[in-house]
């Protein structure tokens, strides 16, 4: 029991370490943590503007908030995973090699960080999204399952890319360009609706339908389809328990091949 | 409940040579390469090494082990195989109790955060716990002595500074096994004196303490046992000082026999009044016969007398030249024969005697010869330091503060 709670506080340490770091180094302070997800909404709002000039259809307020809605989380993954991916071979090197203690605190803190980011603008969305009129509906209570779903797919992939990183060096490559075009297979810019009944390929990427989910819940007032909630939940549960057994198998190995 | 802090059983460990696959870029290509040439596989198999054979051992609390071998040898294996950082191969260890590790002090420390920031972070890496480190920080601050730069952030810490407030921290994690690696080379010499003072402390309340450093005389100070690694293999166990004076007796460098010399110091030997001995009482009678043959002739020359600590710090020299006997003259085949008389004035431990062929007048060095043993001085008296000055205490009183008015 001591050693778990001795082990909760130092992830907690660690996590607010990376905090502090990455708003000490940039002089914006925490507006870096909405710099990305505004890029984000802003490239969306593009992409959007131009369907709208092509199907010739006006351009809706629920549509740029659906955009907005769902790079949040998009943009925690992304850093989670990025974070996840170089928090033992880059951040943590020394500790790895020098100190014992259970080796996920490093993948684990990465999220944990990135969460605090995305918790800073998500308020920033809250007050958007409240200013511009969106309703309140009893599907809002959805949110926390839906979000609690994208943060253990990000902890399994984190786990999986962090260990493997570790032995070999390409991978942190291999995961910085999928998850740069990680963003066209994924219905961040655009609804997967719009595919019509090709949909369904769309969403058989894991992430897809609890970004729709969120979408479907905050902007358009309607609960997430069940049956591809419950595929989303079943990779993330699957990658989660997978993710740590794979890190879990390879850990005493770390301090050697580092 | 046993007293054994720490054990280690039948301890193997392996460790794979040259280079592995370390990029997706190069695994794939071979594997594909392997399914039509199977060879390579037992070809990578063979490149793997012992680091660590058979290795058993146990500290019990309030002792202080010191490992001691030459680079190479596995000591920081050892370390990191107790410290679960590396896993054994084969055999099992078990540690009792809550294990720190001085293993580089200042691993957790981020170069953005200040000195404060970096107690916090390193002191719950270290194991404490927020209330422990806010309970102790002014004593990890007046220890570290870095109380006006304790906001600063680290990166404009000195080297010494790093390492000091390193240290600070990890000195007061109060755990009840210490591992401690060569972490005292760091900082001036009042700092290690704080700190080898700080660990004999821990030790006294209990706590059992590994102990790995190349400074012998810190060893010898430090830890009643001592292991000697050679190769992964454990050569010896035993009192600090013979295990000491066994390794220092492995370190020699052999004169080579080059005929290019034209003289070679062909026999030394150091005796007691009874005959050729190693041990030697501080203050005792040492008689050292040297002879030098020559090969070619040879003019003018002197033969010079040294000793070394552990730590190869000359502590004595003197030479024939200087001792008044002037220098000698030798043709081929010639051989000259001194015997140097002398007291082992000597704190207890271990030194080293060397002696030189030197030309005089041109001050050029003709041949050297280092002692395949070292000499282990042992004083009666506990001394400390180089030299016994053979003190003794001639007067004492305590002067009684008068009480009261004088009339």
């Amino acid at each position: 029991m001591r050693e778990l709670r001795r082990y909760r506080e130092l992830l907690y340490v660690i996590a607010s370490r990376d905090i502090k770091v990455r708003y000490k180094q940039s002089i914006m302070g925490f507006l870096w943590a909405i710099l990305m997800p505004v890029l984000i909404v802003m490239a969306g709002v593009v992409v959007r503007y131009a369907y709208s000039l092509a199907a010739h259809t006006p351009l809706k307020t629920s549509d740029i908030a659906g955009v907005a809605v769902r790079s949040l989380p998009w943009t925690f993954l992304v850093s989670s995973i990025r974070f996840g991916c170089n928090s033992l071979i880059l951040s943590n090197k020394e500790l790895v090699t020098k100190i014992y203690f259970p080796r996920e605190i490093f993948p684990l803190s990465a999220v944990l960080s990135s969460l605090f980011d995305f918790a800073i603008a998500s308020g920033a969305l809250v007050i958007v999204l409240a200013a511009t009129g969106t309703p309140w509906s009893r599907y809002l209570a959805w949110v926390p399952v839906l979000f609690m779903t994208v943060v253990a797919w990000a902890i399994g992939v984190s786990l999986v890319v962090s260990a493997a990183s570790l032995f070999f060096r390409d991978v942190k490559y291999i995961v910085e360009v999928l998850l740069t075009f990680g963003i066209f297979f994924t219905p961040v810019f655009y609804d997967v609706r719009m595919f019509g009944d090709k949909a369904k390929w769309l969403l058989l990427n894991p992430v897809a339908p609890l970004l729709e989910g969120l979408s479907d819940c905050i902007t358009r007032q309607q609960p997430p389809n069940l049956y591809w909630f419950g595929y989303s939940l079943g990779w993330a549960v699957v990658t989660l328990l997978g993710g740590y057994a794979f890190f879990k198998h390879l850990e005493p190995a770390f301090a050697e091949s580092i | 409940m046993s007293d054994v802090a720490l054990r280690m059983e039948h301890v193997y460990k392996k460790f794979r040579k040259g280079e592995m696959f370390n990029s997706l870029r190069d695994l794939i290509p071979a594997l594909t390469g392997r399914m039509f040439r199977q060879q390579e596989l037992s070809e990578n198999d063979k490149r793997e090494f012992w680091a660590l054979q058979d290795i058993s051992f146990e500290v019990k609390r309030g002792e202080a082990l010191g490992i001691i071998g030459h680079n190479g040898a596995g000591k920081s294996t050892i370390l990191k195989i107790l410290s679960r950082i590396m896993k054994p191969t084969k055999g099992s260890m078990a540690v009792n109790g809550r294990l720190s590790s001085l293993i580089e002090v200042a691993a957790g420390f981020h170069q953005d955060l200040t000195g404060r920031e970096n107690i916090f972070l390193n002191g719950t890496i270290l194991g404490m716990t927020k209330r422990e480190i806010e309970s102790k920080l002014d004593q990890i601050v007046a220890f570290s002595g870095l109380e006006e730069f304790i906001d600063t952030p680290v990166k404009r810490y000195s080297s010494g500074m790093y390492a000091r407030l390193g240290f600070s921290v990890a000195a007061h994690v109060d755990p009840e096994v210490l591992i401690v690696d060569e972490v005292l080379s760091v900082g001036d010499y009042l700092f290690q004196q704080k700190c080898m003072d700080r660990m004999k402390e821990v030790t006294r309340a209990g706590v059992a303490v590994l102990f790995v450093s190349h400074n012998l005389r810190s060893v010898a100070e430090f830890c009643t046992r001592c292991l000697l690694l050679e190769r992964g293999r454990l050569a010896m166990t035993g009192s600090s000082n013979d295990v000491i004076s066994r390794y220092m007796s492995s370190n020699r460098v052999v004169s080579e026999q080059d005929d290019s010399k034209p003289v070679v110091v062909s026999k030394v030997c150091v005796r007691n009044r009874h005959g050729e001995s190693v041990r030697f009482e501080s203050g005792e009678r040492a008689w050292i016969d040297v002879e030098v043959t020559a090969r070619r002739p040879c003019t003018k020359m002197a033969i010079v007398l040294y000793f070394k600590d552990d730590s190869y710090y000359e502590v004595f020299n003197t030479s024939t030249e200087r001792l008044g006997y002037g220098n000698f003259s030798l043709e081929p085949g010639d051989t000259f024969v001194c015997t140097f008389e002398l007291r082992m004035n000597f704190a207890s431990g271990a030194f080293r005697p060397l002696v030189a062929v030197y030309r005089y007048d041109t001050q050029t060095l003709l041949d050297r010869w280092e002692s395949s043993a070292c000499i282990y001085v042992g004083s009666a008296s506990d001394v400390r330091g180089a030299v016994n000055c053979f003190p003794e205490v001639v007067r004492h009183e305590v002067v009684r503060a008068t009480v009261g008015s004088s009339h």
